[in-house]
């Protein structure tokens, strides 16, 4: 019978804790980013501009279409050489991250503000407004609300796709993880305790997740007025 | 002889008691229509003696058999026994409830195939002569989403019909139809009528209940209000609620 | 910049290119094949209305959609040979992590497509004396899988770019040999700009497809 020994990993549970503080950081900057140029390249894509709309959709499409380690390899490995940059992995990890969020997001704003019944455009041009005074307090609010559970399932998503960067050597839960396992030759104990740390925190995420939605799916908070 | 026998059926859904003790004999060959106010229980009641949903206490007695296990005043169901019991008695309902990825004679051969398993053949065979009966003989490959409200109804009564079930039973069957095609699904009910089988109708139509029924119950609050032949509850009813609730029908008849 | 781009040597490397398609391939039908079949049981079972199929179904589920995949395959390929004393390729440890993740994600399309068909269809075939097999099998589960098709079309999606994952423990599928190429002749922009391409050529229709799936499903509602 195997016997299980715990001590070594929690001996080293401040490394345990750099990582998770690591991956958060990685997850909130991304994010950040990621709404932001989400935000742009939905508008990009929007525009009735072909020299603005198709770059936009192409950098949508790319980044729907490869995978996430790829995308993360080529930022890390291929561009520093192509740009003359220095590329540390945080730095390599937040760009791949937020043009992927922001693709991800760019498809949900354009979904969102195009959800939005014809019937409420009229409704507020009919009563004078103009364009963009009904974009900015009909519309608009509307379309984020509905955004904001796709948003919050992105961030969850996030969380677990930033394990991706311990491949490029940067200190996050996985990686801290992986070289404990190896310093202290308890695989099946480090790997367990990191698996269930991951488990809680996106577990947690993931509920709070739910139960905002079901709070803004009964209506409670309407932002139009 | 004594088809079914519902013996002090109750049904409560959480703290509302929808049935309240409710004895009920049916004979072979009769026809009771079942009236009442939206809530009074007609469809619950219904579906109890099919079983689609599970009394609460009481029992049921089909062909003499009391449905289920017995251990002292509760009964205890099995899935095996109730699936058994609704091959026997038939329901059709208000909205149709057809399959829409099957056609016609495939709705009416699944019972057929998949619940006797007959063979392709043998169930198609008996399934067309359904349809004859019902007159839609000639949509037999048609999909449901192609066929008007009356003609889908009929397709469900054709269903119903080919397990050959000792008694029928019809949950509001033209309540959702548009007013034009009730007719059509009125006459095929005569007709089963006519041809002596046995049969509970839940109905808003009481002109058609009054020529079709050999006895008529009204129920209110979950029990039997009133009951008797059409003449005495249609025409002449004894108890205020009876009343009240017929006048309110004809508020508006010409 | 100025520096000559050298996609000779990768071409050069066919042979590594073709192998790394193959493993890709592979890993992706295995865990496509498993994780779609898990999928549906505990899709079923999350469905059931006994204790003692949901509870374990949502357990499972709420697990292995909750921890990041590269977690898992680690777990298999490192813990899991100290529990159990057998051998764990890097074949089956990524297969082992990716299936499970697909299972549970499946799981929950499998459900939401069986919880939309209406009560009504219940109703009409448990009113011939259909049973819940029956039912299912017969009546529900065919109607489900037309509206389901768009977002399975998508689970296969995102189990065709997890297979690049496989390359964290070495199995060789094209990221890895990805990896090998730009090891052995320096020019990692070639190299993974080519394996970013193979997948976007590979990938694309599959994302289209999934567009027209979503049209016209919406348009048969």
């Amino acid at each position: 019978m195997y016997k299980w020994d715990f001590a070594p990993v929690f001996a080293n549970a401040g490394l345990l804790a750099e990582g998770l503080a690591n991956t958060l950081k990685v997850t909130a900057v991304a994010l950040g980013c990621g709404l932001v140029l989400g935000l742009a390249l939905a508008l990009l894509r929007l525009s009735p501009r072909l020299f603005l709309s198709w770059p936009a959709g192409f950098v949508i499409e790319v980044f729907r279409t490869t995978p996430p380690l790829v995308q993360l390899f080529w930022f890390f490995f291929a561009l520093p050489l192509i740009a003359g940059i220095e590329m540390t992995p945080f730095v390599a990890a937040v760009t791949t991250f937020s043009i992927q969020s922001a693709a991800f997001f760019a498809e949900v704003f354009r979904a969102g503000i195009q959800s939005i019944e014809r019937g409420q455009w009229e409704g507020a041009l009919a009563i004078g407004m103009s364009r963009r005074q009904a974009l900015n307090h009909i519309v608009l609010p509307q379309a984020v609300t509905r955004m904001i559970p796709a948003f919050l399932e992105r961030s969850i998503e996030l969380m677990k796709t930033t394990t991706l960067v311990a491949t490029i050597a940067y200190a996050d839960l996985l990686y801290q993880a992986n070289a404990i396992a190896q310093k202290t030759y308890r695989p099946l104990e480090t790997f367990t305790v990191a698996a269930l740390i991951y488990f809680v925190v996106i577990f947690a995420f993931s509920l709070l997740a739910r139960r905002l939605e079901r709070r803004l799916a009964v209506g409670g908070e309407s932002t139009v007025h | 002889m004594t088809i079914l026998r519902a013996r002090a059926l109750a049904k409560r859904f959480g703290t509302i008691d929808v049935l309240r003790d409710i004895d009920l004999d049916v004979e072979r060959g009769e026809r009771i229509a079942i009236l009442g106010a939206s809530g009074s229980g007609k469809s619950t009641f219904l579906r109890c003696l099919n079983f689609m949903e599970l009394p609460t206490s009481g029992r049921v007695e089909l062909d003499g058999r009391v449905v289920g296990s017995e251990r002292g005043r509760d009964v205890s169901y099995r899935e095996s026994e109730l699936t058994a019991v609704r091959q026997k008695v038939g329901m059709v309902f208000q909205q149709f409830n057809l399959f829409p990825h099957m056609t016609a004679v495939g709705n009416v051969m699944e019972g057929l195939r998949t619940v006797r398993r007959q063979s392709k053949p043998e169930a198609r065979a008996r399934a067309e002569k359904e349809l004859a009966r019902v007159g839609l003989a000639d949509k037999a490959e048609t999909y449901p989403a192609h066929l008007s409200g009356g003609q889908k109804q009929r397709v469900a009564i054709a269903r119903a019909l080919a397990m050959d079930p000792e008694l029928l039973l019809f949950d509001e069957p033209t309540s959702a139809l548009d007013p034009e095609l009730v007719g059509e699904v009125l006459t095929v009910i005569l007709s089963l009528a006519e041809e002596g089988r046995t049969m509970l109708l839940v109905t808003h139509e009481l002109g058609f209940a009054y020529h079709v029924a050999t006895r008529v119950i009204f129920l209110a609050d979950g029990t039997i209000h009133e009951q008797g032949t059409p003449d005495e509850i249609l025409k002449n009813p004894k108890k205020e609620r009876t009343r009240a609730f017929l006048a309110s029908h004809r508020q508006f008849s010409f | 910049m100025g520096q000559a781009w050298d996609f000779a040597s990768v071409f050069a490397n066919t042979d590594a290119l073709i192998a790394g398609a193959i493993g890709t391939v592979r890993l992706f039908a295995i865990c496509l094949i498993l994780g779609l079949s898990l999928g549906l049981l505990v899709g079923l079972a999350r469905y059931a209305h006994s204790r003692w199929f949901n509870i374990p179904a949502t357990v499972f589920v709420e697990f292995f959609r909750n921890t990041p995949v590269l977690v898992q395959m680690l777990w298999f390929y490192f813990a899991l040979p100290i529990l159990v004393p057998l051998e764990i390729s890097s074949l089956a440890a990524a297969a082992l992590g990716i299936s499970l993740n697909t299972a549970a994600f499946s799981a929950e399309i499998y459900r939401g497509g069986i919880q939309s068909i209406e009560r009504g269809q219940w109703d009409g075939a448990r009113a011939i004396g259909m049973g819940w097999g029956q039912t299912m099998r017969r009546i529900v589960l065919p109607q489900a899988i037309k509206r389901m098709m768009p977002a399975l079309t998508n689970r296969a999606i995102e189990v065709f770019k997890m297979t690049t994952l496989a390359s964290a423990v070495a199995y060789v599928e094209l990221l890895q040999q990805g990896k090998l190429i730009a090891s052995l002749n320096f020019n990692p922009i070639e190299a993974y700009t080519t394996i970013a391409v193979i997948f976007f050529v590979i990938l694309w229709p599959l994302v289209q497809l999934t567009y027209v799936l979503e049209r016209r499903l919406k348009r048969d509602e």
